[in-house]
């Protein structure tokens, strides 16, 4: 059984259809990827899968169970993180303070601790800058933190959605290189890329979305070359 | 005119407090749904109210409509639940259905809201005043010709109490953190896990309550209240938000004290023929404001990083 599973799932804003009728699976492990351009929907496949947005038809299966249009605060129980497009580092506040949110629905101060530590060990600068307010860091950072702050909660599946957007190809590096130490560690990735080179480079298999629709899946190495793929994304 | 000056000060003090009191409301509210909650003031009428109600209930103030501390302390615990518990039926009741709305749909909603409560009040209670129970002992202490109420003195001490208590709950406490997050990122602070709808509520009880504080401190002060004491009130307190920069805490308790300084000051240097204009200032205040510094004297945009 697929950890996550989208079945004919469309959402829309008001009249506009975003996603018309996507199907993905992502088995426990792995780690997919979903390209596509600007607009595409890959950002509104993120947002329906931890209950930000609900979707019109379709269902959202986790683990076998529908969980379409539940509570975020629930999903997050279920072990579904996720790093927000643009971040969404609480800015006014440290870097402390946004981990520690990160943990909300951790009761356990010990386990909190523990998680801090696995948290240092991917990304050794957010320690650094552990007692900073937030929004005095870099763009690179404030990634770091964003997705250290989703690995507070201990996720099983972790949606990470742009997290090289803007950044600079060295801290791009560092970022796709705690993907896989994360993958590693025993978190399934959902990731949401328009850097279809780095994606397809890091992850298992592939989605590419067009418009609300799956055009092409399969596995990334395949992909990567594929020529539409290699025209359309990958600029050649 | 020294003494005119320090009387003045003292006065403004005690009004200022009340207006900071309502104004955190205002700006903990905006925070964190960004609605200007209009109905706010009538919340603060409402806390005299129960007060008022209590007092008769509870059998605390004497024939002649004297209480003690411990009666003032027992209706404004009161009044206090009775104004969160309205203040969370407000929101879950009024603003929760037309969150997902364009924001004019929740302002319009504030004012229908304020209206029912204004008119409902007249309705319930009547609009004629009542007076409600004063402190048996209220006294004034005199130095040189600067009086000091007593009453003056347990608003200062009540309010900036209840409001070192407020900075402790958002900043010590996890609910605090969550309110803080919530007010930053909605849809951030969903995904740590917080449920947004129960922080809403709370942040809506609290500002309620302090509301209601407020309502009580100025009725134990000043007597008379009727249904749309709240008005004026209410609507110098968002004054006081906007100046401070609004859905700033610290900056809600500056331009409360200030708006209150400045009026007492109109009040006590105006000329007699002059002095009603004392209640133009905090709106004269806000022309000011949004005209040379539109963000509040302690608001700011943090600045995005890419």
């Amino acid at each position: 059984m697929a950890l996550l599973k989208l079945e004919n799932l469309t959402v829309s804003y008001g009249a506009i259809e975003a996603l018309k009728g996507i199907s993905i699976e992502v088995e426990a492990g792995e780690v997919v990827t979903l390209v596509g351009a600007n607009g595409a929907g890959k950002s509104t496949t993120l947002r329906t899968i931890t209950g930000l947005l609900k979707p019109k038809t379709g269902k959202v299966l986790y683990e076998g169970k529908d969980i379409s249009g539940i509570p975020t605060h629930h999903t997050v129980d279920l072990g579904i993180c996720m790093s927000p497009e643009g971040r969404g580092i609480f800015a006014n506040l440290t870097v402390l303070e946004n981990l520690e949110l990160g943990a909300f629905r951790q009761k356990d101060k010990q386990k909190i601790k523990a998680d801090l530590e696995k948290v240092f060990h991917f990304f050794p600068r957010v320690k650094e800058r552990i007692k900073q307010v937030a929004g005095t860091l870099s763009g690179g950072e404030q990634q770091m933190v964003a997705m250290g702050r989703a690995l507070m909660a201990r996720p099983r599946l972790l949606l990470l959605d742009e997290p090289s957007l803007g950044l600079a190809p060295l801290v791009v590096k560092t970022i796709f290189e705690a993907i896989d130490a994360i993958n590693k560690d025993g978190a399934t990735i959902l990731l949401v890329e328009q850097n279809a080179n780095a994606a397809l480079n890091h992850s298992n298999r592939a989605y590419v979305l067009e418009t609300g629709s799956i055009v092409l899946s399969g596995p990334s190495k395949e992909l990567a070359q594929d020529p539409r793929i290699r025209e359309a994304y990958l600029g050649e | 005119m020294l003494q005119t000056f320090i009387q003045q000060i003292i006065n403004g003090l005690a009004l200022g407090s009340i207006y900071a009191l309502i104004a955190l409301g205002y700006t903990m509210v905006y925070g964190v749904l960004r609605l200007i909650n209009f109905a706010h003031g009538d919340v603060y009428m409402i806390g005299a109210f129960v007060g008022y109600y209590a007092a008769q209930k509870f059998g605390i103030a004497s024939a002649s409509g004297q209480i003690s501390f411990g009666g003032a302390l027992i209706l404004m615990m009161t009044a206090m639940m009775a104004s969160a518990s309205l203040g969370v039926v407000i929101e879950r009741f009024a603003y929760r259905p037309v969150r997902k709305y364009p924001r004019l749909t929740s302002l319009i909603t504030a004012i229908g809201v304020s209206l029912l409560l204004e008119n409902g009040g007249q309705v319930l209670f009547g609009a004629d005043p009542k007076f409600f129970p004063i402190l048996n002992s209220a006294v004034t202490y005199t130095f040189g010709s600067v009086t000091v109420r007593l009453t003056d003195i347990i608003i200062v001490v009540v309010s900036v109490s209840l409001m070192v208590l407020l900075q402790t709950i958002v900043l010590k406490t996890k609910l605090g953190k969550a309110m803080r997050a919530v007010s930053y990122n909605l849809d951030a602070a969903k995904l740590m896990g917080i449920n947004t709808d129960f922080i809403i509520a709370f942040t809506f009880a609290l500002g309620s309550a302090l509301a209601a504080a407020a309502g009580i401190l100025v009725s134990l002060s000043f007597p008379k209240i009727d249904p749309l004491i709240g008005v004026l009130t209410g609507l110098k307190a968002f004054v006081a938000a906007v100046l401070g920069g609004i859905g700033n805490i610290t900056g809600a308790v500056l331009g409360g004290f200030l708006i209150g300084i400045a009026e007492t000051m109109a009040a006590g240097y105006l000329p007699q023929s002059l002095n009603s204009y004392k209640d133009a200032v905090a709106f004269a205040i806000l022309i000011l404001v949004l005209l040379f510094k539109p963000a509040g004297l302690m608001g700011s945009v943090a600045p995005e990083k890419v």
